[in-house]
C-alpha cells in the first residue's frame, strides 16, 4: 500500500492503484476517473498543463482521505493526480476507495473527488484553440472586494 | 480648487486600557499632544485640538485652539462632526493625538496624495487593508453624509470611509507609522523604536523565502526568491511584492501559506520563514 495520495507525471496506472484496495473484507469499490476535455466555457481546449505546490498538496490531501475514512467508515482510499502536459482525453486524476458495502464508497469517493478539486494547491492552465491560454480560476477574479469589518473599532 | 485645510488633532478619549491619559503621556521632552500638534502645524492654515466639554479647562489642551464636541459618548467621530459644523467650507486632517511613531514624511505623503475632489484621503491599513480614519483628510464634501451617518445612529469613523464610495485610499510609506498605542507596553515598545536611528525599518527587516505558482510565478518572473523586507505580514509583503510585480490578483482571492502549512494573512513573520502565496486552485 502506497501513500493515500501521490502526484505523478507520466500516466497513472490505474491498475495498480486499484490492486492497494483489494480487501477481503470489502464488498464495494468505487472509482472516479477525471479526464481532460475537450471544451471549458466556450472555448476548444488543445491541452493543459497542471502545476501544484507538492507538499502542503500531500498534506491537505492527506487529511482529507483521512477526514473520508473517519467519516464514512471505509476500508480503503487511493488517489493520483498528474502534473506537467496534458492532451486531451488523458486520465488527470483518479480517486479509488474500498469499504464493506458500496454505499459508503460512493459517498467517499465523492467527497475526496470534492474536496481535491477545493483545497489542493494544484493549478491548471488551459491552451485553446485560438492559441490563448489561461489559468483556470484566476483570468476573472481581479474584481475588487467588498470590505468587512473585521472588528469593533477601539474607542479608547 | 481644493478648500483651505484645517486640522484638527483629536484628545478626547478616555485612555482607558493606558490607565492615564494618552494626550499627556511624554515621547522625549513633549506631550504627545504637543508632538502630534506640531507635525500638523507646518500644513495646516490653523490647528485646532478636539476635546470634550470637560476636558477645556485643562493645562495640556487649554494651551491650543479648541472645538469642543458637540454630541457626548460618540468617540471620535464627535469630533470631526463639531470642527465641520464649525468650519463647514474648510477641508479638516484629522490625527488621533496618539500614533507615536506618525512621522513628518508619512504625514507630507497623505498631502502630497490628496484628492480634493472626493470625500476623503486615508491611508490603508497594513494589518487590515481597511480605511485608516484618524490620518486623514476630510474634504468639505463629506460633511453631509457624516452628518447624516452620526445622525443614523452610527459612529464608526472607519465604517463611515468604507461606505462613503468616493475615498482616496492610498498604502502607508511606513508600515509602523500609523500603529497606535494603547497599552503601557505598547507605548514602552514604540519609544524603543524611537530611540534608534532609522528603528522603525531596522526593527522590522527580515530575511524571507518567498515561491511562486502558476499564474504568480508567470507574473513574478520567477520560481522563488529570497527578500529582505520590513513587512511584518503575509499581507503586507503581498502589497509589497504588488508593487514590484504585475501581480493580477486581489489578495482577497488568494489563500497563503507558511513554512508549508495553510497560514494566516495577518499573523507576524519571522526571520527565516518560507511564504507561498495561493491562486484560486483548480485541480481534478
Amino acid at each position: 500500500m502506497g501513500a493515500p495520495f501521490r502526484f505523478v507525471r507520466s500516466a497513472i496506472d490505474t491498475g495498480a492503484l486499484r490492486g492497494e484496495l483489494l480487501d477481503g473484507g470489502c464488498g464495494g469499490y468505487a472509482a472516479f476517473e477525471g479526464w481532460v476535455r475537450d471544451h471549458n466555457e466556450g472555448q476548444s481546449v488543445r491541452h493543459l498543463e497542471y502545476e501544484a505546490y507538492e507538499t502542503l498538496a500531500v498534506r491537505e490531501a492527506e487529511r482529507i482521505v483521512a477526514e473520508a475514512i473517519a467519516r464514512f467508515r471505509v476500508a480503503h482510499i487511493a488517489c493520483a493526480h498528474r502534473l506537467g502536459d496534458l492532451a486531451v482525453g488523458e486520465l488527470a486524476v483518479w480517486v479509488g476507495v474500498s469499504a464493506a458495502h458500496r454505499h459508503e464508497a460512493f459517498l467517499a469517493c465523492r467527497y475526496v473527488i470534492d474536496e481535491i478539486k477545493h483545497r489542493l494547491p494544484i493549478w491548471k492552465k488551459e491552451h485553446y484553440a485560438s492559441g490563448d491560454s489561461g489559468w483556470v480560476n484566476c483570468e476573472r477574479c481581479a474584481a475588487p472586494h467588498a470590505h468587512q469589518h473585521p472588528e469593533p473599532l477601539e474607542h479608547a | 480648487m481644493s478648500a483651505p485645510l484645517y486640522g484638527l488633532v483629536l484628545s478626547g478619549g478616555r485612555s482607558t486600557r493606558m490607565g492615564q491619559d494618552k494626550a499627556a503621556l511624554r515621547i522625549g521632552s513633549r506631550t504627545q499632544l504637543e508632538r502630534t500638534m506640531g507635525l500638523m502645524a507646518p500644513h495646516v492654515e490653523r490647528a485646532f485640538v478636539s476635546v470634550r466639554p470637560d476636558q477645556r479647562e485643562e493645562p495640556l489642551r487649554g494651551g491650543f485652539e479648541q472645538i469642543a464636541d458637540t454630541r457626548a459618548n460618540l468617540g471620535p467621530i464627535a469630533g470631526i462632526v463639531a470642527a465641520q459644523e464649525r468650519f463647514p467650507d474648510k477641508a479638516w486632517l484629522v490625527l488621533a493625538c496618539d500614533p507615536p511613531l506618525l512621522d513628518a514624511a508619512t504625514l507630507a505623503f497623505l498631502l502630497r496624495a490628496r484628492a480634493p475632489h472626493r470625500l476623503a484621503t486615508a491611508f490603508r491599513s497594513s494589518h487590515d487593508g481597511l480605511p485608516e480614519p484618524l490620518c486623514a483628510v476630510y474634504e468639505p464634501a463629506s460633511r453631509r453624509s457624516l452628518l447624516a451617518y452620526v445622525e443614523a445612529g452610527r459612529q464608526c469613523p472607519r465604517k463611515f470611509l468604507i461606505g462613503a464610495g468616493d475615498v482616496e485610499l492610498i498604502d502607508e510609506p511606513e508600515p509602523r507609522a500609523l500603529d497606535n498605542a494603547n497599552t503601557p507596553e505598547e507605548h514602552a515598545s514604540a519609544m524603543s523604536l524611537l530611540e534608534q536611528p532609522n528603528a522603525t525599518a531596522a526593527a522590522a527587516a527580515r530575511r524571507l523565502t518567498v515561491q511562486y505558482y502558476a499564474v504568480l510565478r508567470e507574473q513574478a518572473g520567477r520560481r522563488e526568491e529570497s527578500l529582505t523586507t520590513s513587512a511584518r505580514t503575509a499581507r503586507e509583503l503581498y502589497r509589497e511584492l504588488a508593487q514590484r510585480y504585475p501581480f493580477s490578483l486581489d489578495p482577497t482571492v488568494l489563500r497563503v501559506a507558511i513554512n508549508g502549512e495553510f497560514g494566516d494573512w495577518t499573523a507576524p513573520l519571522t526571520d527565516g520563514d518560507s511564504v507561498v502565496f495561493i491562486p484560486p486552485v483548480a485541480g481534478g
